[in-house]
């Protein structure tokens, strides 16, 4: 069994971001593999480790650097990578529709049997592109994993929703995404780290596969607005005055 | 997003890389990448745990396992012996990477790497198998053993002797400032073995004869376990010895130029973490109605910290790549390197803990735990004035 993992480089999620009028800055900030898609990747070895599938492919959209992620996977025990090059930023042209169309050509391409990938980014959060790779494949999905069993081709996979946890099971191929609580991580050795140097790595741009259509447009980008401090009232018509005429609830 | 993983929000204002190390231009893709799983160790599986540590003596012997599962005991011995086989420049951001969660187990770390730098380069085939596999696990635990209570910068005038006796040497005399002394398993004695020559002799925790002083309480480096060990006709296989006799200071001086880098990287990652920490507190903390970042004083306090920094960052990685590239002056830059980094990032961690003005002094606040660490670099792996002698000594040559 083959299985694609789709990774995505982002903003750190330990430093505050600086907003610009045109996005946000990305110069000389510190950039990391999306957790929910390392999430992923560990998911993929664990389950290639259990000896369910046999061969982990990493992909990822980007510019040059994009490839520190995919060395990554490949360090924490992918055995090969695929970088779709682009120079459009990836946390605002590269949207949801263009990344599973691409997504889903490589799959036809290579014929995997499993999708694994991130349950969202956490640059843009937008928690479509799982989905939509399922839809294009017309392949079943299940979302937000908090656990993943496989036997004998079928999934089964615990999702973690608002009202608690549903199980899910399907034949595969299909497209799994992860949640939070699925696993952590383990730490890249340095004999992986050197040893994933020599993993094949293959190089295709963008074009080749798919194109962008940037069809959502990005009108404005701010901060969230610095919180207020609160008021303790006396009685209730206060509260009543408040609620209508400064929080305008009603 | 929140943040995922236990990560501590230092230095949650914007702006590039002090926190990260990398804010020279030495580092290659793989430097970085390898960085990067150090500093994500130290921050969830050292940093945390670094003031329990001291507060309790705890010598985390778990933890040095999970380090050399890493591959982070054997960074810079040959791949063909078992080891990594990376190089000291590597190593250097490793050490600096892990100090910044926890300055005494890296500096313990750097110990064992250097102890199994030397069964690499100097052991037969035998010693070799029979170590490093085990350093490379910390299976065994290694100690360094060559100051004497009458002997430190003196080291030449070591008294330790070890007497040929059939096919044993038998050893008398005593090592003192050992750092894993009591705990480790396996002793790398430097010792007399003829009136001039300096010998190694492999010695296990064990062997008849063969004690320890009580563990020192010591001003820092408290989760590390440090001890006299005594010799007291102690006897070993004549096949213990490491080299050749007479090799003991070649093996010494070659150990010496990265061993001082080692403690260098120490110095830098424990003074990165105070700089980041007080970069915080500067924003935080008030005082008549600014904060503390606004007044100029401090401010000239804070620019200077970080030169000091950034600078000692620099020439302890230029002199770990001239170790690399085998450079004829290697000696001369490892002994400025050591001298100024320990004394520069000493400094930083001083002036840490008055930029936080009375919680400094607090334990809570961790930068005095910093600041008692640090001290002994500038007198161990060769004192700071040591290194002023070799720094004349091979410019006046």
């Amino acid at each position: 069994m083959k299985v694609l993992v789709a990774v995505k480089r982002v903003v750190d999620s330990g430093i505050k971001v600086r907003v610009k009028p045109e996005g946000i800055d990305l110069q000389g900030v510190k950039m990391t593999i999306n957790p929910f898609c390392e999430i992923a990747v560990e998911e993929a070895v664990r389950l290639k480790e259990k000896k369910l599938i046999a061969e982990i492919v990493a992909v990822t959209i980007g510019p040059k650097q994009g490839a520190e992620s995919l060395r990554h996977a490949l360090a924490l025990g992918a055995d090969k990578a695929i970088h779709v090059t682009t120079e459009a930023r990836i946390d605002q042209t590269v949207q949801p529709l263009d990344v599973a169309n691409i997504l889903a050509k490589l799959v036809e391409r290579d014929n995997y049997n499993l999708v694994l990938m991130g349950k969202q980014s956490i640059d843009d959060d937008f928690n479509q592109t799982g989905q939509m790779v399922a839809g294009l494949l017309d392949w079943p999905q299940a979302t937000f994993a908090s656990n993943i069993q496989i036997t004998d081709g079928i999934a089964q996979v615990v999702r973690e929703i608002d009202g608690g946890l549903q199980t899910v099971k399907f034949k595969l191929p299909g497209v799994i995404t992860c949640d939070l609580r699925l696993n952590q991580p383990r730490f890249a050795s340095v004999p992986n780290i050197m040893k994933a140097k020599s993993k094949p790595l293959e190089t295709i741009p963008l074009e080749k596969l798919g194109k962008l259509h940037n069809s959502i447009q990005i009108t404005k980008t701010e901060a969230p607005s610095i919180r207020k401090g609160g008021a303790i009232v006396e009685n209730v018509d206060v509260l009543l005055q408040k609620l209508r005429n400064e929080a305008k609830l009603f | 997003m929140q943040i995922i993983r236990n990560r501590l929000m230092v230095n949650q204002i914007p702006r590039f890389g002090f926190k990260y190390l990398n804010d020279s231009t030495f580092l290659n893709e793989d430097h970085l990448q390898i960085q990067k799983a150090a500093l994500d160790f130290a921050k969830e599986k050292m940093q945390p745990y670094s003031a329990e540590w001291d507060k309790k003596h705890h010598f985390p012997k778990d933890v040095l396992r999970e380090l050399a599962a890493m591959g982070f005991s054997t960074i810079y011995v040959k791949q063909e012996s078992g080891g990594v086989g990376l190089d000291r420049l590597t190593a250097s951001v490793i050490f600096e990477a892990l100090s910044y969660g926890d300055v005494t187990t890296t500096a313990y770390l750097t110990i064992q790497n250097m102890c199994a730098y030397m069964v690499d380069q100097f052991g037969n085939e035998e010693q070799k198998q029979t170590w490093i596999p085990r350093f490379g696990t910390f299976d065994a635990f290694a100690s360094y053993c060559l100051t004497e209570p009458n002997s430190g910068s003196d080291s030449k005038n070591m008294k330790t002797f070890a007497k040929k006796d059939g096919n044993d040497y038998v050893i008398n005399g005593s090592k003192c400032f050992i750092s894993g002394g009591s705990v480790s398993d396996v002793y790398l004695l430097m010792c007399k073995t003829s009136e001039k020559d300096v010998s190694c002799i492999i010695v296990e925790k064990g062997t008849p004869g063969l004690s320890f002083g009580k563990l020192e309480d010591k001003m820092g480096w408290n989760a590390s376990p440090t001890a006299m060990v005594l010799f007291d006709n102690v006897r070993v296989p004549q096949s213990n010895l490491l080299g050749k006799e007479g090799y003991g200071f070649k093996m010494a001086m070659s150990a010496l130029d990265g061993g001082r880098i080692n403690i260098a990287s120490c110095s830098l990652g424990g003074a990165s973490y105070a700089f980041d920490l007080t970069k915080d507190y500067l924003h935080d903390r008030k005082q008549f109605g600014q904060p503390l970042a606004q007044f100029q004083g401090l401010q000239f306090k804070f620019a200077d910290m970080a030169t000091n920094l950034v600078t000692s960052r620099l020439i302890v990685r230029q002199a770990a790549q001239m170790i690399d590239n085998n450079h004829p002056d290697k000696t001369l830059y490892s002994a400025m390197a050591k001298r100024y980094a320990t004394d520069s990032c000493f400094n930083v961690a001083n002036e840490a803990l008055q930029l936080h003005g009375g919680y400094g002094y607090l334990r809570e606040y961790q930068i005095e735990r910093i600041v008692r660490d640090l001290r002994v670099h500038q007198i161990l792996e060769g004192t700071n004035e040591i290194m002023k002698v070799i720094i004349s000594r091979n410019l006046l040559k």
